[in-house]
Parts: structure tokens; sequence; C-alpha cells
């Protein structure tokens, strides 16, 4: 017998999950009128269904934020908002469980990601924005300050829950109210929050959550009760908004696409920098926007690192999610499948050489084992397109400002990896690319107080930190 | 003497060999080794896993205090860890003092314990602060009384200061004296080589020396066998076969005392240097007191409650 590790499934017993759900608005959940299947993409089972926010309900929804907003929110101290911002995150921590259940069960992440990552970076925004409702003055540079007013809100389904601590924390730090629309696939931790926002016994009104599709994002887009818009998605949908919002007095900011270069110099630590690429683009089962998805190689050590790389990736465990053990789940649709498997076809065809992980997957959902592909140069649609899923295109380069020159060769600027054990190079080749995010010698890591958002196409303003705050507050920096 | 035609024997040969590797990234290494302790091993594996980590124990007794009596209890414990059942495998060694080796080889020959290796630590250890014809004498005199295995401290003076070929030539001299006798293993003491870069470097200088095993530490210096630690070495015993088809040992020693530990090190040897690694020929543990525990943990698989503790032996 060898070491194969036996099923070590998390339980579901922790989580109850309604057999349909309707909108959390004005502090109550409201039954909706029409509903749509919510699915577990690791077994295709439908874990609920849920409601399909119209014209109605959105309007209800911004007539409560707005009635909390002047009522009660908008005079409240910032001491006080504080600390229903703590209560929240505690309250997160507390149920903490609970949350990442749901959270895999819903999106197909690992438990280990939820658990490790989703969740406590949820609570951590919490936690971190709690401590900013009372200084905003020191936010906004000594100059007084003033929120928005009601900000519809608008995540995707990649972490469905951080997303929406990102978006709700600095919101209502700052003193907006908020009208949230999970993704259409992922809804349910949205629904588990509202939960929360009455057990914290916020006020009513202060967080709205309607769940619906791509019409129900354009409905909050364009109703005119609306002070500021934030949305976190593709680049195509996020120009769609800027056109719709940009005749309106709306505030904007938009966290969009990204085509990552992860660069690897000669002189980089190997073993760790393999481990950055499998983490910067294999994380979240590559469902990430700022994923390391174009590895950039210095030639010269090009095939240690690609042999070193297929030996690790092969040690990927991916299958159900749920699994403590997993390091890769579920697709989190059909259709991001398809469109992952339809731009590696376009990858064969264009002539990179595909390499899989050997892997086997469940008999249902939808899976997809961790993919390289080599002999891809900047004229390859794999190396321009965002591909949201576990493909990696490896690139190579001779010189620092070729790879410099390749980073910034693309309509996109989220982030960027630079692995070397040079100080200097580090530092030099940071200052020249254009990306929101740099990581030295690690990627994927988010934290509360830095500041996340793109360059060009991949976005407008900031999330997190005090450039992320501000932008939930009137005449501070980007508005 | 070389081996494996990596380095000459000069100065300049090994700087090059040495200076080709790359760096290790601590916060990356240590970031791999954290996530990697979150794997969760449960039923039939961790059976298998607790078995396997008996195998591999090196079951040690390194006290000023250690005498004939406590030797042979330890031999005892060594060839039948549980004696109410006989399914328990025998641990990899036993390992002793230089003077206790003769007394061990006795007794392990006397009760049929032909099978558990007989480590010797050597050149002295732990300081290693000798003359080199001290360290080859202290290393003949382990031999001579039927050592099969031995544990041999490097000058971490000199790699400190620089001195590697000095450190180099001395496994070279003690790996010659082994001939086809015993099988070397060398230990670094991580925790006074420090740096993450000075263990990679010092695993690679090891093996090219001809180690047939690279060991953490001596026990008496903390920290010692850390997660992070046996992770790069592992890393270089994987390397290294890539470069040489040569499978190196690695023994981490020191710090490790409870079955969840033993099983992290075993997750670390599967998804680093891989399942080929999880043999006691290639990978040992060096503890005393882990193996009670993981008998304690082993009669709770089997019975479904933790017995008392005087269900285990104490030598």
């Amino acid at each position: 017998m060898s070491f194969d590790y036996a099923p070590a499934p998390e339980s579901r017993a922790i989580v109850k999950i309604k057999a349909k759900y309707g909108h959390f608005i004005g502090g109550k959940f409201v039954s909706g009128s029409k509903h749509f299947p919510t699915i577990n993409p690791a077994t295709e089972e439908v874990l609920s269904q849920i409601a399909l926010a119209g014209k109605a309900d959105i309007d209800a929804a911004v007539k409560a934020a707005r009635k909390a907003y002047t009522q009660i929110w908008s005079k409240m101290s910032g001491k006080e908002r504080g600390k229903y911002l703590f209560r929240i995150a505690r309250i997160m921590q507390e149920r903490s469980r609970e949350f990442a259940v749901l959270e895999t069960l819903d999106n197909g992440k690992p438990i280990r990601e939820s658990r490790d990552v989703d969740v406590p970076l949820a609570a951590a925004h919490f936690f971190y924005h709690a401590g900013w409702a009372d200084k905003l003055e020191f936010a906004a540079l000594g100059t007084s300050t003033k929120p928005h007013g009601v900000a519809g809100q608008i995540i995707p389904w990649n972490f469905p829950l951080l997303m929406l601590a990102w978006k709700i924390a600095p919101a209502l730090a700052a003193g907006n109210t908020v009208v949230l629309k999970p993704a259409e696939s992922t809804p349910l931790s949205a629904l588990l929050f509202a939960e929360i926002c009455q057990q914290a016994e916020l006020p009513a009104g202060v967080v709205n959550i309607v769940t619906g599709d791509g019409s129900t994002g354009a409905l909050i887009v364009n109703h005119p009760g609306i002070d500021k818009i934030a949305f976190t998605g593709s680049t195509e949908v996020g120009k769609i908004i800027a056109r719709a919002v940009a005749p309106t007095h709306k505030s904007l900011t938009l966290e969009l696409g990204g085509k990552a270069a992860n660069i690897i110099f000669e002189d980089a630590a190997i073993d760790e920098a393999i481990e950055g690429i499998v983490n910067g683009v294999f994380f979240n089962q590559g469902h990430v926007c700022c994923a390391g998805s174009r590895l950039l190689l210095q030639e010269s050590i090009a095939d240690e690192v690609l042999e070193k790389l297929k030996i690790r990736m092969a040690k990927i465990r991916v299958g159900d999610p749920m699994d403590k053990n997993t390091d890769l789940g579920a697709i989190n649709s059909k259709e991001q499948l398809l469109k992952i498997q339809d731009l590696s076809a376009i990858g064969d065809a264009e002539g990179g050489q595909r390499w899989s992980a050997p892997c086997e997957f469940p008999k249902k959902g939808f899976w997809f084992a961790p993919t390289v592909f080599t002999g891809v140069t900047q004229a390859h649609r794999i190396a321009r397109e965002e591909i949201f899923g576990p493909v990696l295109s490896i690139l190579t380069f001779r010189t620092p400002q070729e790879a410099i020159d390749k980073a910034n060769n693309t309509p996109f600027g989220l982030s960027a990896g630079v692995w070397s054990e040079k100080g200097s190079r580090i530092l030099w080749a940071s200052q020249q690319l254009r990306a929101g995010v740099v990581w030295a010698n690690t990627f994927n890591k988010f934290d509360p107080a830095s500041p996340f958002g793109g360059y060009k196409e991949s976005g407008w303003g900031r999330e997190g930190g005090r450039h992320g705050l501000s932008t939930y507050l009137k005449g501070v920096g980007h508005e | 003497m070389s081996f494996y035609g990596l380095v000459d024997g000069s100065q300049a040969s090994l700087t090059k060999y040495l200076g080709a590797l790359s760096g290790v990234d601590q916060v990356g290494a240590d970031a791999r080794a954290a996530m990697l302790a979150t794997r969760s091993i449960k039923t039939t594996s961790k059976r298998w896993a607790i078995n396997t980590a008996i195998s591999m124990v090196d079951l040690t007794t390194l006290e000023g205090a250690d005498t004939p009596g406590k030797v042979k209890a330890l031999c005892n414990k060594a060839v039948r860890p549980d004696p109410t059942d006989s399914s328990v495998p025998s641990v990899g060694a036993v390992c002793v003092y230089n003077d206790m080796v003769a007394i061990a080889r006795e007794h392990l020959d006397l009760i049929g314990g032909g099978h558990v290796g007989l480590a010797a630590v050597s050149t002295a250890f732990p300081s290693g602060r000798a003359s080199m014809p001290v360290k080859i004498q202290d290393t003949q005199d382990a031999l001579d009384s039927g050592a099969t295995e031995i544990d041999m401290v490097i000058d971490r003076g000199a790699f400190l200061s620089g001195d590697y070929i000095g450190v180099f030539n001395q496994i070279v001299q003690i790996r010659e004296l082994c001939g086809s006798r015993a099988h070397l293993k060398v230990i670094f003491e991580t925790g006074e080589l420090v740096t993450y870069d000075n263990i990679r470097k010092a695993s690679f200088l090891a093996m090219a020396a001809g180690a047939h095993f690279i060991k953490t530490s001596t026990g008496k210096v903390a920290p010692a066998a850390t997660a992070p630690v046996v992770l790069i070495m592992l890393e270089a015993v994987r390397d290294f076969y890539q470069m040489t088809r040569v499978r190196i040992g690695v023994k981490p020693a020191g710090g490790i005392r409870t079955t969840k530990d033993a099983i992290k090190q075993l997750v670390l040897v599967n998804e680093t240097a891989g399942p080929e690694w999880l043999t006691p020929a290639l990978f040992r543990i060096g503890a005393s007191s882990l193996l009670n525990d993981l008998l304690m943990q082993r009669m709770k698989l089997d019975d479904g409650y933790y017995a008392s503790p005087e269900y285990v032996t104490i030598d």
C-alpha cells in the first residue's frame, strides 16, 4: 500500500440551506416572484431556488437603503458605525465554518481555501474597516468627509463572500448604505451574510441584498436613486457599466479582468518560485482576476523550471472540494468550463503545446485539469485573453527589459509577479511594471490594508487600504 | 576520492558546484511547509502512516547517564515495540553513543534483532570539535564494535567560516572509513547553520561527499527538525536524484514527539521527494518518546479509545 490519503470530507451538517430564498430588503427577508436554481458545481446538485429581482424589488431595496441612510446611518457617529462592523466581523469568525462550507458547496472551491483564505480575509476586511469608521478625516488627509449615499454593488462568483466584504465593509465604514447583488451562480454566502446583519442588529436597510442575473445588475446600475456603483467582474461588462454611468451623477469604481505576468528571473529561488507559479494560477481553479496566468521565464532556466513545474503539478490534488486535502476544486459553472475548453482549443489550434497533469475527475460536476501551454508567444490569444481557469501560458524572455516589455504588452494591468533573489532587480522591475499590484517573491497575497486595483482596462479605483476607503467618500481621491 | 564525479576534491570545483545552487526564499519555504501541515490524514491512511513511521524510528538514547541496562532495554523495545502485538514492526535502528555500541550489538544479536540497524553517533558528537584523527578513531571504534550506521556531525565552525572544502573532505574520509560496512548519515545541526540557504548548501555538499543520509540535528540544539528545514532537505534529495539517479535518505531528528508530528513528516516526504522515499531505507525519524505515542495512537485506532498509558512500556 502507498500513502494515498483516505477521504477526509468536511461535514456539511453545519449548514442549513433553505429550499427557496427571497431578497433581504429593509432588514427582512422578502419573497421573490421568479426563481432560478443555484447548483453545487462539484455534483450538479440543485442547492436552492434563488429569487430573480426585477424592477419593483430594486426600487424597494434602493428605497430602504435611502431611508436607512437619511434617517439613521448618515446621522450615526463613526464610532457607533464601527461597533456594528466589529460585531459583524466577530460573528463572521464565530460562524466561519458555516461560511466556509456554504461557500465551497455553492462555488466549488476547495474547503481548505474557503476555510483558510476566503472567510478569514472577509472577516479581516470588516475588522480593518471597523477601525476606520471613526477616523475618516485621517483617510481624507485632514479634510472633512462625506459619504456618497446609497451604493449599488455588484460582485462576481469567484470569491463570493470575500468580494462582498471588500464592497460592504468600506461602504459602511464611510457611512454609505448598500444594495448588493451577489453573482447568479453563488448567492448563498451573501444570503447567510444577510442573516448575520440581522444577528448583529444592524439597522434595517443599511445592507440590502438582492439576487438575480445580469438583468438585475443592469437595474442597479441604471437606478437613479443610487449614488455610487462598485462593480467587480469582466472588462466587457465593466465597459457597458462605464458607458451607462457616464451621463449620470454616479460615482464609479471598477475591478475588472487581468492577464498577469509572473516573471521568473534566472536568479530566483526556484523551488519557491515553482510554488508561486502554482499558487499564482491554480489558486481557486484560476478563477482569479489577478491570476498569474502568463508565466514569463528567463530562457536560461526555462527547461529546469518547466520540468520542476510538471513534477509539482502532478501532485496537485484535484477533486471533491469538500475534502480537506483537495487543492483544486470544481470549475464554477458549465458556462465557464466551456469557455476554458474553448480558449484551450484555440491554444492548440494556434500551435501551443498543451500538457495537463494526470488526474481522475469525479463522475459529475465541472472539472478541468491543471494545464500548461508551452511555446506560447505574445501573438497567441491564450497569452492575451483572460481564460479564468487553471490554464497557464508559458512565454520566455532573454533580458530583464524584454520581460518588462512583454509583461506590460497587454490591455490589462491588474497584477504582476517578480521572482528574484536580487533586491535591486525587484525594485527596478516593480517600478517598470504597469500593474496595480506587484508581488515580489510571492503571489496572490491579500490584506485589507493593501490597496488592490488595476491599471488600464483592469479597472478604475482601488479597494482596500486608505485608497479603497476613499472611493466611498466624496471629494477624496478617486470619486 | 569523490562521488558521482560532481566534485573533483579541489576547492574550485566545490565552489562551482555549490555556486550553481539557487537560493531559498524563507517566506516561501515556510508557507509551503505550513500548507502541507494542513493535510488531514485519517482512517486507513493513518494506520498505514503509523506503521510506516514506527518502522522508520531510529530509537535513540544519547545521555551521559546511559548504562548497559538502559541500552539493552532500548534494544528490546526496538525489536518488539509492543510485546503484546506481533503485527507492530520493529523500528529502523537503535541509536547510541560510541561506547554503548558493543553492548547494543551483543544484545541485539542475542534477542534476534539482527534486522534492526545499529547506529552510532560519531566524529565527536554532538559538537564535532575534535581533531580529525580523533574523529577517525571515534568512527573506527564504532565500526569495530558492530555499528551498521554511522551518524557523523559536520564541522559547523568550518562551514560557517566558509571552509566548505574542509567540511567536504571530512565527510569523504568518514565515508571511506565506513566502506561497505556501514551507512553514513551526515548531521548538519540545522539550528546552528540557521539559514535555509546554508541548509540547502550543506545538503548538496554532503551528498556529493558521499553521504547515504542527510540528517537535520543532534537533538542537543533547538530548533531542530522543523518542517521547513526537512522540506528543503527533501527538495535537495529530489533534485540530487534528478542529477545522479541516486536516492539519498533524509533523517529529521529532534523535536518530533507526537504521532501528528510524525505524520506531518511523512506528508512532507510524500509530496516533496515523492512516495519512493517512504521506506526506512530512505527516511528515518530520530526520536525517543515518539515511539510510545505512535503505539498509543495505533491502539486507539484498533480499540476506538485511548488506553491507559500503562499499556505502553517504559524503557
